[in-house]
């Protein structure tokens, strides 16, 4: 296929530690491709980084095709940057035009701490999940798969939510910092299945209760988060969670 | 010689009679045993999840900021079971001879009957857990179709099955974490087992956030650690999926079986240029519905769309008119290096073939037609149905593709080309998944034991949960009953502080060498190497000057590498250039297994070793063997053999056609 190069000016956030403080570093990028994905113009800077005895920019990435949710970046003021539904590893420089300065920050919340650079620990989510984002069944527990019909537009709903990769963009594109669509995709991917029936009071309680103890900001319902999402979780997943919380906390022992 | 402890028994009686009896730790004693579970993908957080249940205590490590990003979440297409549904005749029997089929019979049989049986737990399992799979407008469960069967049995979540499967284990691995049972060593890196009197008891492993060398006491040592695909530098392997904590075993006595026993994957997007960092793997579930093909012509300049139907040849369908586009991957990835090799290929690069989803659209839009009763429909209302349905099938698969290449998928034909996707080759286990380093195991895709000389489809998720959930608790667990008279070892033993500081000096050697190259272009190079000589066609000549060519470039990397930044901080291209060293010296060892096969077999396929119809020309009389290699030292190793025994299949050339 035809492509173009483009020659690009990035500022970057640099920060050696979470004990430093961090600082925009201005870097020019030449001859980049158009079919590039984003992460790939980042490892020529980082080649040439390398090379010219400078240390390479941090970021984390994995996968590469958008599916384990390791990558982040904030890119020009979006998490994920310019396109709809994607994560930063599956975002092609088709999207930028030649000359464009490109702002690269990470994710900024006071639950995500900064690493080194563009790389922030994440481990908040780890532990809402402890708190009750499971299913209490050992292995060897199970009935037969087929033995529990779920209705196919329950069964839907329930890995719409699941396809959550954990990313964190939502709590990046919230001003509060909220991590409220995290929270409540999981809370719906369980609550609408009737294996989750069992835990479900605790689970949401409890799992409400560590998020808050992460210091996450709350929810006012600004929808930034599902504009962020990769994954197009539904906004109307936190509405489920407020239901789901409510009445867990009118009916709990 | 290599004991490969099989029960004695008929076949289909093997692991039930193991499991009644095997030995048993007690629930006191449970507690005091410590297991070190390194990798956190489908094996090693079921594996982590199922011994916590259990009351053992766990330590479980991953490279990744947190244990759900383990490379099994990219898995798309779906995990086999022998449920038999939808009524279609499938069975346990027919799973086991499908996957020894499909393996060109180079697996074990024992162990791959284990892995059928077990396929029916491993779905049970996972509903409980809550995975939404997906389903039937009744409420059961649905199923599609994999290359190498006839039979639907492949159970699936769109196209994100290995996502929804990990996370089920990854949150029956959080739940143990707040348990209790299993503490979480995220960002962590296995640099080596640390063994006394001969036996794995525990691991040295690198803080990658501060640098820190650690020091693990565990019983006994399971890694988990996937496969070794990234040697070719392109993969649709994670950026970060490596061969080190395998390589670290290998050189501490662990023999490596098959290593040339790698899978390319017939249907992934094309490289697009030099900056290519990964390639993308357009699930095999695509070849249920989308038909292959090249133009007749040669150095055909047309447009896909352009070219009429009698002018088109879909040559799976051709070749292999009883399985066309549904051959198993190792078939279809040659039969398009074939095509492509004799000048058929499209795309500027030439190097790639049509997967296209016409015909599926229109058949898809008839079938809605039909269902809903409309009379009188036009044809782009037929197509436009038809479209609906694909993207409710493969969805995700379609947006990915287009985001990749710029391209519509609904309208013009995919470009695809094989790609490095597996590796069936790893550490050599016996039926009890133990080393032969006692107390060292090895679970999931780092080991050798269930693919044979290829994997079919959807077989390495069950493998992965099968050894986690319901072979290696049973196994582990038959060993750690003899060690509950040993107490817990220091990590101040001398055996420790030795590990730890060979460990620490390499690192610093690799962080002294100071040269001008970086880690990265050395990859590129290693992978340019084995792909070209050592990947879908190899032969002797080849074979052996990539061998002193790896040889030479690991004398280069030594000594010309570039590692920035310092040793005791977050520092990821140290953690990268430990893994290129190893990926250096496993890829020596690929090709000299590659070089000592001489036959054609699943996915080795040596040029001099074909039939007169190009299919791979086995050589059952001297080869039937499992190659497991022992480290001698620099560039010296020594071949053991496992002979490979079929009392139940009987071996014949496969036939796909």
């Amino acid at each position: 296929m035809a492509h173009n190069n483009l020659n690009l000016k990035l500022k970057v956030w640099r920060q050696k530690n979470a004990n430093t403080t961090g600082a925009f570093v201005k870097y020019d990028v030449n001859d980049i491709s158009d079919e590039m994905s984003f992460l790939e113009m980042l490892d020529v800077l980082n080649e040439k980084l390398i090379v010219t005895g400078e240390e390479p920019i941090a970021f984390d990435h994995d996968c590469r095709e958008g599916i384990c949710g390791m990558c982040s970046l904030y890119i020009d003021g979006k998490p994920h940057g310019p396109w709809q539904a994607n994560t930063t590893c599956q975002l092609h420089m088709r999207a930028f035009k030649d000359g464009d300065t490109i702002t690269i920050e990470p994710w900024r919340s006071n639950a995500f701490p900064i690493v080194k650079d563009l790389t922030v620990d994440r481990g908040a989510f780890d532990r809402i999940i402890q708190a009750g984002g499971y299913i209490s069944v050992n292995t060897g527990n199970a009935v037969d798969g087929n033995s529990l019909p779920i209705e196919k537009a329950k069964a839907d709903a329930s890995f719409a939510a699941a396809m959550c990769i954990g990313c964190g963009a939502c709590v990046a594109a919230c001003k509060n910092s909220s991590a409220m669509l995290f929270l409540s995709a999981k809370v719906s991917h369980l609550a609408l299945l009737p294996q989750g029936e069992p835990e479900r009071k605790s689970r949401v309680l409890n799992m409400v209760a560590q998020m808050d103890k992460e210091g996450f900001g709350s929810c006012t319902n600004t929808g930034a988060c599902e504009a962020a999402c990769p994954k197009e979780i539904s906004i109307a997943n936190i509405a489920r969670l407020n239901k789901e919380y409510l009445g867990a906390s009118l009916t709990a022992e | 010689m290599l004991d490969s402890k099989i029960p004695a028994g008929k076949l289909e009686e093997k692991w039930v009679d193991y499991k009644g009896h095997c030995k048993l730790v007690n629930p006191a004693n449970k507690r005091k045993m410590e297991v070190i579970i390194v990798g956190t993908g489908l094996a090693g957080a079921s594996a982590a999840a199922a011994m916590g249940e259990l009351g053992y205590k766990v330590k479980a490590f991953c490279f990744q900021d947190s244990p759900r990003r383990a490379h099994s979440i990219a898995a798309q297409g779906g995990i086999n079971a022998a449920k038999n549904y939808q009524n279609d005749g499938d069975s346990v029997f027919r799973l086991f001879y499908d996957t020894i089929k499909g393996g060109d019979y180079r697996a074990r049989e024992a162990n791959v009957h284990r892995l059928a049986e077990v396929s029916t737990n491993i779905i049970d399992q996972c509903v409980a857990q809550g995975v939404p799979f997906a389903r039937e407008y009744g409420g059961l469960l649905s199923n599609r179709s994999f290359g190498g069967t006839q039979v639907q049995r492949t159970f699936y979540a769109a196209g994100q099955t290995g996502q929804q499967l990990l996370i089920g284990a990854y949150q029956a691995l959080e739940r143990q974490v707040a348990l209790g049972n299993v503490t979480m060593y995220s960002r962590h890196e296995m640099l080596d087992v640390v063994k006394i009197d001969g036996k794995a008891k525990g691991i040295i492993a690198r803080n990658l956030i501060t640098g820190e060398l650690e020091k693990h006491f565990g019983h006994a040592v399971l890694l988990c650690t996937g496969g070794y695909g990234n040697v070719f530098y392109l993969s649709t392997n994670a950026m970060g999926s490596n061969v080190t904590a395998a390589w670290k075993a290998h050189k501490q006595g662990a023999y490596f079986a098959n290593p040339c026993f790698t899978q390319i994957h017939p249907t992934c997007i094309p490289v697009s240029g030099d900056h290519q960092s990964k390639l993308t793997l357009m699930s095999e579930s695509l070849r249920n519905d989308g038909r292959i093909w090249v133009p007749k012509t040669k150095g055909e300049t047309r447009k896909a769309i352009d070219i009429p139907e009698e002018e088109r040849d879909y040559y799976l369908e051709r070749r292999y008119p009883a399985f066309g586009n549904l051959v198993p991957r190792d078939v279809a990835s040659r039969a398009a290096k074939e095509r492509c090799d004799a000048g058929y290929g499209v795309g500027t690069s030439k190097q790639a073939v049509y997967l296209d989803y016409a015909a599926a659209i229109e058949r898809y839009g008839k079938i809605e037609v039909s269902k809903q009763g409309l009379k009188d429909v036009a044809a782009e209302q037929i197509i436009a149905m038809g479209k609906q349905v694909v993207k409710e099938k493969y969805g995700n698969l379609f947006e990915m593709y287009a985001k990749i290449t710029g391209e519509n998928p609904y309208e013009v034909p995919m470009r695809i080309y094989p790609a490095v996707h597996y590796t069936m080759g790893g550490l050599w286990v016996d039926y009890e998944l133990q080393t032969n380093v006692p107390g060292l195991y090895a679970l999931g895709e780092a080991n050798f034991s269930d693919h044979g000389a290829n994997r079919l489809g959807a077989s390495a998720l069950m493998q992965g949960l099968a050894d986690g959930y319901f072979v290696a608790p049973y196994t582990v667990g038959n060993n750690l009953a003899d060690e509950i008279y040993n107490a817990a070892i220091p990590t101040t033993h001398p055996a420790f502080e030795a590990a730890a500081k060979a460990v620490a000096d390499r690192i610093a050697s690799l962080k002294n060498i100071n040269g001008k190259q970086s880690v990265e272009s050395f990859h590129k190079r290693l992978g340019k190497i084995i792909w070209d000589k050592c990947g879908m066609a190899r032969n002797k000549e080849g074979l052996t000057q990539a061998i002193a060519e790896v040889q030479a470039l690991k004398k280069e990397f030594w000594s010309d590498v570039r590692v920035p930044g310092e040793i005791n901080e977050y520092n990821p291209e140290l953690d990268k250039a430990n893994r290129v060293a190893d990926f250096i010296e496993l890829g020596e060892l690929m090709c000299v297994d590659a070089l000592n096969r001489e036959e054609s077999c699943g996915g080795h396929f040596r040029e001099e070793y074909q039939t007169p119809e190009g299919e791979a020309l086995r050589d059952d009389e001297n080869f039937m063997y499992v190659a497991a290699w022992e480290n001698k030292g620099d560039h010296e190793w020594q071949l053991h053999k496992e002979e490979l025994k079929y009392d139940v299949i009987k071996p014949s050339q496969r036939n796909y056609k």
